[in-house]
């Protein structure tokens, strides 16, 4: 009986000492993971999802706080693709977090703008150009539809406009067969 | 020399760990979606069955058998097991950190994958040697391998077929394993030239 | 000699249906009442306009500037006054449109001023700046900007320059009759790109169902005597026009994915490109026509010179197109794209207005399952497999038809051709390749987005140090001074101004230096030296804002509190 006893408390003794080396010995810093989530995300900075930014939901999703269907504008395609990352299943948007929209970019009406600089200061990634009392207009190449100048404006000359297909982006559609019954 | 042989191609093929044995099934269905993935699963418990089959020889012989321990078998086995799958999930979190997020749960349950137990308890059960019990392992590890890979490559392309409904994702899987298992029934033929 | 020819894998032979369309020599088009240029007719950037309504053109005028180098001049193709500058349908299979000069002809045809290129003494750069001004692009229907190819690649010589002359696709014969009739030019057309690109031999490939153009065409070499060129006959087969593939035939290289045919000191021209680089350099013509065949469902087929902006429409009725007609075809019955309507325009692409009807081609019985027999892949010319790519495209897996090399099809179309389950297997590939670009440019527009967002928290972060450091330097000095003040104040008088009072006068030099300030801001600098007409816009512009103003505090006047 002793002997047991003793046989189990060394094994045990002898392979906590060796699993706490092993820890130290290949501890790792920082989370290569992180980045590929971040890869991943539209980049919009839009926070729908809840965090102030795609790199810190992407943070939050690495490490299991954030669930990864909270991204509305990487829609779907996001959303599988996240699982496809991390292996889990795919599972639809959250309502709480928004919808899913046509890609839009923000326009601003120049005739109503007053030059109060509030929606350069909400943009995330700095398309809007203009300076106090000159009016302000919108980079539209690279807005990325997050909306975050919208609230701001006091006098509400920002609207979204959905970005329309031309002869550049369009797609060619899945191909489809209608299926005509037989006369008779 | 040809025993050797004939006690790794036995664990690869004619006795396979997942298909014949039908041990290890959790990680089969559960790590096959993707071909990267089961290389990776493959690889860790290739590493962990070969260390476990080593070291629980050794305990078995030089601690158990000397002290008139056996009843202790399974329950310092386990141990160590646990042990080694911990060591193996700190390597691969250094090395992959993506393929540890991908094998997620599955890697420290590699300590209760009873392919894992399994093999070292098959064995002492058929009294191998060291060098024996360490093919053995090596054996079974690849043999699970090369079903995971197998099986992650048809269900790759399973991900684009025309599945009926009611059949798709698991139940197919199901179905595709038991065509294999009926096609690994063939190497049972190998045992005609032993 | 006889020169060693080299055979690709796969192909079809289908029916050609050449004859009909080349019997009558080339013929020219009466100028339509109304001309409309696309901008955008190459790969690359959209040219931006030059011109706007009302403005009156000359033929071969350029109305569009190249974005960038990646990109191609448009021209007035005749004389006349601009319409609009508008969005116009394309002739593109999306139906949508197009930015386009809508040109209405004066019936002078009045050329700008034509002054050959001295191509020879200009560095290299300089011929293919010209080039692209000149609007020159590949005129075999991949309409890519010519001056990026005319280059001799990483060796600075090439061993062999391709002229494609095959035209393997049915129906169309318009290289055909170019070469018949305007050989000569295509041959100095490729001595000069021989020269740009220091070819050391010049093949022009034609295939052996053109005997007439074979014939001709070495009749003009031998005129122009340039001892690189020769002219080879290559075996019917489609596709021996794709570029990899005649430069297979002719030289026997495979180029292999990923790389381009200059690495092995390979390049490819088709002979209208020969021809254009010819006019573009010894004559100074910029591209404006080009020669299109109408074919298909039409009473008198034939080869017409075609300015670009002509409407199909009106190519079509010269041809007298049959009752039963319901499609149009820009391209070959291969290759070609469907129209969405008749009235599109003739662009630099259309080497062919292919008219159809439900009797021509018949709907394409329903598409069955696909048995993987394998004979997609055997008629395959790039050597890929065209059943997994389906496999793939179908279950919309785009990354792994890409590993199956879905970028190196050329959408022939001869795994539908002999696909036994008739499934259209090319429109499969059209839809993965637009969806794997639509993913690129977003995948690339987060990039920039990620980029243009750290940067500016990084600039958030610099600003923020900046005026800690501002204010933290700025109360030293004040510190400093106040110092310096009570020391030389307690000295020499013992009754002059305490320590709060040189506080309180240097407040109100502040004070008064943010006034000084101010009044300089006043005005910004930007409207210092302005035409009466700009400050008069600035004025009206200026009472605007204050009604609107007014309007937004009256509307709203709480807000303000």
């Amino acid at each position: 009986m002793l002997a047991a006893l003793l046989v189990m408390a060394v094994g045990a003794l002898v392979l906590g000492a060796a699993l706490g080396y092993a820890s130290v010995r290949f501890k790792v810093e920082g989370d290569p993971l992180v980045e590929k989530i971040d890869a991943i995300l539209p980049q919009t900075q839009c926070g729908q999802c809840g965090y102030p930014g795609c790199k810190p939901y992407a943070q939050a999703v690495a490490k299991g706080e954030a669930d990864i269907n909270q991204c509305p504008p990487g829609g779907e395609e996001g959303i599988r693709k996240l699982a496809d990352l991390l292996g889990r299943e795919f599972k639809p948007l959250s309502a709480e977090h928004g919808v899913e929209k046509p890609k839009s970019v923000a326009v601003i009406d120049e005739n109503l703008c007053i030059g109060c600089t509030l929606c350069i200061q909400a943009c995330p990634v700095d398309a809007i150009v203009g300076a106090a009392k000159q009016m302000h207009t919108v980079v539209s190449a690279q807005c990325t539809g997050c909306e975050l100048c919208l609230p701001p404006c006091p006098v509400d000359c920002i609207v979204m406009q959905p970005v329309g297909e031309d002869v550049e982006n369009w797609k060619w559609k899945y191909p489809v067969f209608t299926l005509h019954r037989r006369a008779g | 020399m040809t025993s050797y042989l004939f006690v790794l191609l036995g664990a690869v093929l004619v006795n396979n760990v997942v298909l014949v044995r039908i041990l290890g099934l959790c990680p089969f269905m559960g790590v096959s979606k993707k071909l990267e993935t089961a290389v990776g699963m493959g690889a860790a418990t290739t590493f962990v069955l070969t260390l476990a089959c080593g070291t629980s020889y050794v305990i078995d012989h030089w601690l158990l058998l000397p002290y008139d321990l056996e009843y202790l078998r399974t329950l310092s086995f386990i141990v160590t097991i646990a042990a080694i799958v911990q060591l193996t999930e700190l390597v691969i979190q250094k090395t992959s950190p993506v393929l540890h997020q991908v094998l997620g749960i599955y890697l420290p349950l590699i300590t209760t994958n009873c392919a894992v137990l399994g093999v070292p308890l098959l064995n002492v059960g058929l009294r191998h040697g060291f060098v024996e019990s360490l093919l053995f392992g090596f054996g079974s590890a690849l043999g699970f391998t090369l079903v995971l890979v197998l099986f992650a490559g048809v269900r790759e392309r399973l991900e684009g077929a025309d599945v009926p409904v009611p059949f798709r994702g698991t139940a197919i899987a199901m179905v595709t394993a038991g065509l294999m298992s009926l096609a690994f029934m063939g190497f049972a033929g190998l045992d005609k030239y032993k | 000699m006889l020169q060693k020819l080299f055979r690709f894998h796969g192909g079809v032979k289908p029916a050609y249906h050449k004859e009909p369309s080349i019997r009558e020599p080339i013929g020219a088009v009466p100028m339509p009442g109304e001309l409309v240029i696309p901008l955008h007719q190459s790969i690359g950037g959209p040219p931006h306009p030059l011109v706007k309504a009302g403005e009156r053109v000359l033929k071969g005028q350029p109305i569009g500037a190249p974005d960038g180098n990646v990109s191609s001049s448009v021209h007035a193709s005749t004389s006349g006054r601009v319409k609009a500058v508008e969005m116009r349908l394309a002739p593109h299979s999306s139906g949508l449109a197009a930015l386009s000069v809508v040109l209405e002809p004066d019936g002078l045809d009045e050329w700008i001023e034509r002054r050959p290129v001295p191509w020879r003494d200009l560095p290299s750069s300089g011929v293919r700046d010209a080039l692209r001004d000149a609007g020159v692009v590949g005129l075999g229907g991949a309409v890519f900007p010519s001056h990026l190819k005319v280059n001799p690649g990483k060796d600075g010589k090439l061993d062999t320059l391709v002229i494609n002359g095959a035209e393997c696709e049915p129906f169309i014969t318009c290289d055909d009759a170019q070469m018949r009739e305007r050989g000569e030019r295509i041959v100095r057309g490729a001595a000069i790109l021989g020269d740009l690109t220091r070819a050391e031999r010049i093949l022009i490939g034609i295939e052996d169902n053109k005997p007439e153009a074979v014939a001709a065409m070495e009749r003009y070499a031998a005129a122009v005597g340039d001892p690189r060129i020769r002219i080879v006959a290559v075996p019917t087969r489609y596709p021996a026009g794709g570029a990899k593939q005649l430069i297979r035939v002719l030289t026997g290289i495979e180029v292999p994915h990923g790389q381009r045919s200059t690495d092995y000191g390979v390049q490819c021209f088709n002979t209208g490109t020969s021809l254009a680089v010819f006019e573009a350099l010894e004559l100074g013509q910029p591209l404006i026509s080009r020669i299109v065949t109408v074919a298909g469902n039409v009473a008198r087929p034939r080869n017409y010179e075609v300015p670009f902006g002509t409407p199909m429409r009106h190519v079509i009725d010269l041809c007298g197109a049959l009752p039963d007609t319901d499609r149009v075809i820009m391209g070959g019955p291969m290759m070609g794209y469907l129209m969405p309507a008749d009235t599109v325009p003739v662009v630099k692409a259309t080497n062919c207005i292919l008219v159809g009807s439900a009797r021509l081609f018949p709907p394409p019985p329903p598409e069955m399952p696909c048995i993987r027999c394998g004979e997609c892949a055997k008629a395959c010319p790039a050597d890929l497999q065209p059943f997994e790519l389906y496999w793939f495209a179908k279950a919309k897996i785009f990354g792994k038809a890409q590993e199956y090399k879905l970028f190196d099809c050329i959408e022939c179309g001869c795994c539908a051709y002999v696909c036994p389950s008739r499934i259209p297997l090319v429109d499969y590939y059209r839809f993965a390749k637009s969806e794997i670009w639509a993913r690129e440019r977003e995948k690339s527009a987060a990039d920039e987005a990620r980029e243009r967002y750290e940067f500016r928290l990084h600039r958030e972060e610099r600003e923020k140090q900046e005026k800690a450091a501002k204010l933290a330097a700025k109360a030293a000095a004040t510190r400093e001074k106040l110092a310096a003040a009570k020391e030389g104040d307690a000295a020499p008088a013992p009754g002059a101004p305490s320590a709060e009072e040189a506080k309180k006068a240097l407040i109100a030099a502040a004070l008064e230096k943010a006034k000084a300030q101010k009044a300089a801001v006043g005005t910004p600098a930007n409207t210092d030296h302005l035409t009466p007409d700009q400050q008069a816009q600035v004025a009206e512009i200026e009472a605007r804002r204050a009604h609107l103003k007014e309007v937004a505090q009256s509307v709203r006047p709480k807000d303000d509190e």
